[in-house]
Protein backbone atom coordinates (compact mmCIF):
# COMPACT_ATOMS: atom_id res chain seq x y z
CA UNK A 1 0.00 0.00 0.00
CA UNK A 2 2.71 2.60 1.27
CA UNK A 3 4.56 1.09 -2.45
CA UNK A 4 2.09 1.87 -4.72
CA UNK A 5 1.60 5.42 -3.33
CA UNK A 6 4.93 6.16 -3.56
CA UNK A 7 4.59 4.42 -7.45
CA UNK A 8 2.52 7.24 -8.20
CA UNK A 9 4.70 9.76 -7.24
CA UNK A 10 7.61 8.53 -9.15
CA UNK A 11 5.86 8.08 -12.18
CA UNK A 12 6.06 5.68 -14.84
CA UNK A 13 8.99 3.93 -13.74
CA UNK A 14 9.67 0.00 -13.26
CA UNK A 15 8.12 -0.86 -9.39
CA UNK A 16 11.00 -2.77 -9.17
CA UNK A 17 13.93 0.05 -8.97
CA UNK A 18 11.50 2.68 -7.76
CA UNK A 19 11.04 1.37 -3.93
CA UNK A 20 13.82 1.23 -1.28
CA UNK A 21 12.57 0.04 2.16
CA UNK A 22 14.71 0.24 5.12
CA UNK A 23 13.97 -1.47 7.89
CA UNK A 24 10.72 -0.27 8.35
CA UNK A 25 11.75 3.42 9.17
CA UNK A 26 10.65 4.86 6.05
CA UNK A 27 11.30 4.86 2.34
CA UNK A 28 14.69 6.20 1.44
CA UNK A 29 14.92 9.02 -1.03
CA UNK A 30 15.27 7.48 -4.57
CA UNK A 31 18.51 8.89 -6.39
CA UNK A 32 17.79 10.24 -9.95
CA UNK A 33 21.10 8.61 -11.30
CA UNK A 34 20.35 5.55 -9.58
CA UNK A 35 17.20 4.61 -12.19
CA UNK A 36 17.36 3.47 -15.17
CA UNK A 37 18.53 5.84 -18.16
CA UNK A 38 18.14 6.44 -21.07
CA UNK A 39 21.16 6.44 -23.90
CA UNK A 40 21.40 6.04 -27.68
CA UNK A 41 23.79 3.46 -28.62
CA UNK A 42 25.08 1.88 -31.65
CA UNK A 43 25.99 -1.56 -29.77
CA UNK A 44 22.81 -1.54 -27.70
CA UNK A 45 19.28 -0.56 -29.59
CA UNK A 46 17.09 -0.90 -27.26
CA UNK A 47 17.25 1.02 -24.23
CA UNK A 48 16.59 0.48 -20.78
CA UNK A 49 13.63 3.25 -20.51
CA UNK A 50 11.39 4.93 -23.33
CA UNK A 51 12.75 8.35 -23.92
CA UNK A 52 9.34 10.14 -23.42
CA UNK A 53 7.64 9.23 -20.29
CA UNK A 54 5.28 11.55 -19.53
CA UNK A 55 3.07 10.97 -22.54
CA UNK A 56 0.28 13.81 -23.32
CA UNK A 57 -3.08 12.33 -23.93
CA UNK A 58 -2.62 12.10 -27.58
CA UNK A 59 0.32 10.51 -27.37
CA UNK A 60 -1.72 8.04 -24.90
CA UNK A 61 -4.36 7.37 -27.69
CA UNK A 62 -1.75 7.14 -30.18
CA UNK A 63 0.14 4.02 -27.70
CA UNK A 64 -3.74 2.54 -27.70
CA UNK A 65 -3.97 2.53 -30.91
CA UNK A 66 -0.97 0.80 -31.33
CA UNK A 67 -2.20 -2.43 -29.93
CA UNK A 68 -4.22 -2.82 -33.03
CA UNK A 69 -3.37 -3.17 -36.36
CA UNK A 70 -0.41 -1.35 -37.71
CA UNK A 71 -1.30 -0.97 -40.97
CA UNK A 72 -4.21 1.60 -40.19
CA UNK A 73 -1.58 3.69 -38.46
CA UNK A 74 -0.15 6.77 -41.18
CA UNK A 75 3.14 7.37 -41.72
CA UNK A 76 3.13 10.51 -39.19
CA UNK A 77 1.80 8.55 -36.43
CA UNK A 78 4.51 5.97 -37.02
CA UNK A 79 7.39 8.41 -36.62
CA UNK A 80 5.34 10.04 -33.62
CA UNK A 81 5.63 6.41 -31.96
CA UNK A 82 9.11 6.30 -32.98
CA UNK A 83 10.04 9.40 -31.38
CA UNK A 84 8.23 8.33 -28.16
CA UNK A 85 10.49 5.49 -27.64
CA UNK A 86 13.89 6.91 -29.00
CA UNK A 87 15.22 10.41 -28.66
CA UNK A 88 17.76 10.04 -32.44
CA UNK A 89 17.39 7.44 -34.78
CA UNK A 90 20.75 5.23 -35.68
CA UNK A 91 21.41 8.17 -38.65
CA UNK A 92 20.99 11.30 -35.78
CA UNK A 93 23.34 9.46 -33.53
CA UNK A 94 25.73 8.26 -36.29
CA UNK A 95 26.18 11.96 -37.85
CA UNK A 96 29.51 13.81 -37.23
CA UNK A 97 29.91 17.27 -35.23
CA UNK A 98 31.87 19.03 -37.63
CA UNK A 99 33.85 19.80 -34.48
CA UNK A 100 36.77 18.86 -36.55
CA UNK A 101 36.26 22.11 -38.54
CA UNK A 102 36.68 24.05 -35.35
CA UNK A 103 40.08 22.41 -34.30
CA UNK A 104 41.34 23.10 -37.84
CA UNK A 105 40.75 26.75 -37.19
CA UNK A 106 41.62 27.39 -33.82
CA UNK A 107 45.26 25.55 -35.00
CA UNK A 108 45.37 27.96 -38.05
CA UNK A 109 44.42 30.78 -35.87
CA UNK A 110 47.06 30.06 -32.61
CA UNK A 111 49.57 29.40 -35.68
CA UNK A 112 48.88 32.59 -37.01
CA UNK A 113 48.92 34.53 -33.72
CA UNK A 114 52.42 32.91 -32.82
CA UNK A 115 53.62 34.24 -36.29
CA UNK A 116 52.66 37.96 -35.19
CA UNK A 117 54.84 37.07 -32.05
CA UNK A 118 57.86 36.48 -33.89
CA UNK A 119 57.07 39.45 -36.06
CA UNK A 120 56.77 41.54 -33.08
CA UNK A 121 59.80 39.91 -31.52
CA UNK A 122 62.12 40.35 -34.07
CA UNK A 123 61.35 44.09 -34.23
CA UNK A 124 61.16 44.90 -30.45
CA UNK A 125 63.23 42.32 -28.88
CA UNK A 126 66.42 41.03 -30.48
CA UNK A 127 69.19 43.43 -31.26
CA UNK A 128 71.43 44.03 -34.24
CA UNK A 129 73.11 40.89 -36.20
CA UNK A 130 76.40 40.36 -35.47
CA UNK A 131 78.69 42.41 -38.22
CA UNK A 132 79.44 39.12 -40.11
CA UNK A 133 76.50 39.20 -41.43
CA UNK A 134 77.18 42.74 -43.91
CA UNK A 135 77.27 42.04 -47.27
CA UNK A 136 80.90 43.12 -47.29
CA UNK A 137 81.80 40.44 -44.57
CA UNK A 138 80.24 38.02 -46.50
CA UNK A 139 81.70 38.38 -50.06
CA UNK A 140 84.77 38.34 -48.21
CA UNK A 141 84.04 34.92 -46.57
CA UNK A 142 83.20 33.83 -49.96
CA UNK A 143 86.28 34.81 -51.42
CA UNK A 144 87.99 33.13 -48.68
CA UNK A 145 86.64 29.94 -49.45
CA UNK A 146 87.44 29.72 -53.37
CA UNK A 147 91.26 31.13 -51.95
CA UNK A 148 90.83 27.87 -49.80
CA UNK A 149 89.75 25.84 -52.88
CA UNK A 150 86.93 24.68 -50.88
CA UNK A 151 85.07 21.01 -52.05
CA UNK A 152 86.96 21.51 -55.39
CA UNK A 153 85.78 18.19 -56.93
CA UNK A 154 81.83 18.62 -56.77
CA UNK A 155 80.76 21.22 -54.41
CA UNK A 156 81.52 25.22 -54.05
CA UNK A 157 84.72 25.67 -56.07
CA UNK A 158 83.71 23.26 -58.61
CA UNK A 159 81.24 25.33 -58.84
CA UNK A 160 83.87 28.80 -59.39
CA UNK A 161 85.24 29.90 -62.91
CA UNK A 162 89.04 30.77 -61.41
CA UNK A 163 90.25 31.41 -65.72
CA UNK A 164 87.26 34.19 -65.99
CA UNK A 165 86.92 35.16 -62.26
CA UNK A 166 82.79 34.01 -61.94
CA UNK A 167 80.60 31.58 -60.81
CA UNK A 168 80.42 28.62 -63.72
CA UNK A 169 77.27 29.46 -66.17
CA UNK B 1 4.83 -5.46 -17.09
CA UNK B 2 6.29 -3.32 -14.17
CA UNK B 3 6.14 -6.04 -11.46
CA UNK B 4 9.27 -7.27 -9.40
CA UNK B 5 8.95 -10.49 -10.97
CA UNK B 6 11.83 -12.33 -10.99
CA UNK B 7 11.37 -15.02 -13.31
CA UNK B 8 12.09 -12.70 -15.96
CA UNK B 9 15.45 -13.22 -15.22
CA UNK B 10 15.78 -16.97 -14.93
CA UNK B 11 14.35 -17.66 -18.02
CA UNK B 12 16.80 -16.24 -20.25
CA UNK B 13 19.25 -18.26 -18.81
CA UNK B 14 17.36 -21.75 -18.64
CA UNK B 15 16.84 -21.24 -22.86
CA UNK B 16 20.77 -20.91 -23.19
CA UNK B 17 22.40 -23.65 -24.30
CA UNK B 18 25.96 -24.76 -22.48
CA UNK B 19 27.71 -24.80 -26.24
CA UNK B 20 27.51 -21.35 -26.09
CA UNK B 21 30.71 -20.92 -23.96
CA UNK B 22 33.50 -20.30 -25.86
CA UNK B 23 35.62 -23.35 -24.42
CA UNK B 24 37.99 -24.40 -26.57
CA UNK B 25 37.10 -28.26 -25.72
CA UNK B 26 33.58 -29.58 -26.35
CA UNK B 27 31.29 -29.13 -28.46
CA UNK B 28 30.90 -26.54 -30.89
CA UNK B 29 27.68 -25.29 -31.38
CA UNK B 30 26.71 -24.97 -35.36
CA UNK B 31 25.22 -21.48 -37.10
CA UNK B 32 22.13 -23.68 -37.21
CA UNK B 33 21.93 -24.50 -33.66
CA UNK B 34 22.63 -20.81 -32.73
CA UNK B 35 19.80 -19.53 -35.05
CA UNK B 36 17.42 -22.08 -33.76
CA UNK B 37 18.49 -21.22 -29.94
CA UNK B 38 17.58 -17.34 -30.98
CA UNK B 39 14.29 -18.10 -32.59
CA UNK B 40 13.20 -20.14 -30.05
CA UNK B 41 13.95 -16.77 -27.23
CA UNK B 42 12.06 -14.81 -29.51
CA UNK B 43 9.36 -16.99 -30.20
CA UNK B 44 7.92 -17.61 -26.50
CA UNK B 45 4.60 -16.65 -26.46
CA UNK B 46 4.10 -13.88 -23.26
CA UNK B 47 8.03 -12.74 -23.89
CA UNK B 48 8.06 -9.74 -22.17
CA UNK B 49 9.71 -6.05 -22.82
CA UNK B 50 12.66 -6.62 -20.41
CA UNK B 51 13.57 -10.11 -22.53
CA UNK B 52 13.24 -8.69 -25.95
CA UNK B 53 15.41 -5.85 -25.01
CA UNK B 54 17.92 -8.23 -23.19
CA UNK B 55 17.75 -10.33 -26.41
CA UNK B 56 18.16 -8.06 -29.01
CA UNK B 57 21.01 -5.77 -27.15
CA UNK B 58 22.81 -9.15 -26.86
CA UNK B 59 22.11 -10.32 -30.42
CA UNK B 60 23.51 -6.72 -31.71
CA UNK B 61 26.43 -7.48 -29.51
CA UNK B 62 27.88 -10.78 -31.24
CA UNK B 63 30.56 -10.14 -34.26
CA UNK B 64 27.36 -11.05 -36.53
CA UNK B 65 24.35 -10.23 -38.70
CA UNK B 66 21.44 -12.03 -37.66
CA UNK B 67 19.56 -14.69 -40.12
CA UNK B 68 16.62 -13.22 -41.19
CA UNK B 69 14.53 -15.92 -39.56
CA UNK B 70 15.57 -14.47 -35.99
CA UNK B 71 14.90 -11.09 -37.06
CA UNK B 72 11.02 -12.42 -37.94
CA UNK B 73 10.93 -13.69 -34.50
CA UNK B 74 12.15 -10.63 -32.94
CA UNK B 75 9.86 -8.31 -35.25
CA UNK B 76 6.73 -11.24 -34.21
CA UNK B 77 7.80 -10.42 -30.39
CA UNK B 78 7.34 -6.94 -30.78
CA UNK B 79 4.13 -7.15 -32.17
CA UNK B 80 2.75 -9.28 -29.38
CA UNK B 81 4.25 -6.55 -26.87
CA UNK B 82 2.59 -3.64 -29.42
CA UNK B 83 5.66 -1.99 -29.91
CA UNK B 84 5.86 -0.39 -33.48
CA UNK B 85 9.09 1.73 -32.43
CA UNK B 86 11.54 -1.15 -31.20
CA UNK B 87 10.66 -3.06 -34.81
CA UNK B 88 11.97 -0.11 -36.41
CA UNK B 89 14.58 0.16 -34.00
CA UNK B 90 15.56 -3.30 -34.62
CA UNK B 91 15.50 -2.85 -38.84
CA UNK B 92 17.69 0.13 -37.76
CA UNK B 93 20.24 -1.70 -35.76
CA UNK B 94 20.66 -4.31 -37.88
CA UNK B 95 21.56 -2.11 -41.03
CA UNK B 96 24.06 -0.85 -38.77
CA UNK B 97 25.58 -3.92 -37.74
CA UNK B 98 26.32 -4.76 -41.36
CA UNK B 99 28.25 -1.92 -41.55
CA UNK B 100 30.65 -1.49 -45.12
CA UNK B 101 28.59 -4.54 -46.51
CA UNK B 102 26.05 -2.48 -48.03
CA UNK B 103 24.28 -5.56 -49.74
CA UNK B 104 23.25 -7.34 -46.49
CA UNK B 105 20.53 -4.96 -45.45
CA UNK B 106 18.84 -5.12 -48.72
CA UNK B 107 18.63 -8.97 -48.57
CA UNK B 108 17.45 -8.92 -45.42
CA UNK B 109 14.54 -6.72 -46.02
CA UNK B 110 14.03 -8.68 -48.85
CA UNK B 111 13.59 -11.71 -47.16
CA UNK B 112 11.92 -9.94 -44.22
CA UNK B 113 9.18 -8.53 -46.75
CA UNK B 114 6.64 -10.73 -46.02
CA UNK B 115 6.60 -10.19 -42.48
CA UNK B 116 6.90 -6.58 -42.57
CA UNK B 117 3.87 -6.28 -44.86
CA UNK B 118 2.08 -8.81 -42.61
CA UNK B 119 2.54 -6.93 -39.36
CA UNK B 120 2.43 -3.46 -41.11
CA UNK B 121 6.13 -2.49 -40.06
CA UNK B 122 7.88 0.10 -42.32
CA UNK B 123 11.31 0.56 -43.10
CA UNK B 124 13.11 3.36 -41.63
CA UNK B 125 13.78 4.09 -45.07
CA UNK B 126 9.91 4.65 -45.70
CA UNK B 127 9.78 7.05 -42.33
CA UNK B 128 12.83 9.12 -43.61
CA UNK B 129 14.83 8.79 -40.37
CA UNK B 130 17.51 7.32 -42.04
CA UNK B 131 18.74 10.28 -43.07
CA UNK B 132 20.25 12.69 -40.17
Amino acid sequence: MLATRLFRLVGNRNLSTSICLRGGHGVAKVEDYTLPAYFDRRESPLPDIKFVQQLSPEQKSLKEKEKGSWATLSKEEKIALYRISFKESFAEMDKGTGEWKSVVAGIFFFIGFTGLVVLWQRKYVYGDVPHTFDPEYKQKEVQRMLDMRINPVEGFSAKWDYENNAWKK
Amino acid sequence: SGSISSDCLWSFSSTASVAARSYSHGKQETDEEFDARWVTYFSKPDIDAWELRKGMNTLIGYDLVPEPKILEAALRACRRLNDLASAIRILEAVKDKAGPHKEIYPYVLQELRPALNELGIPTPEELDIDKA
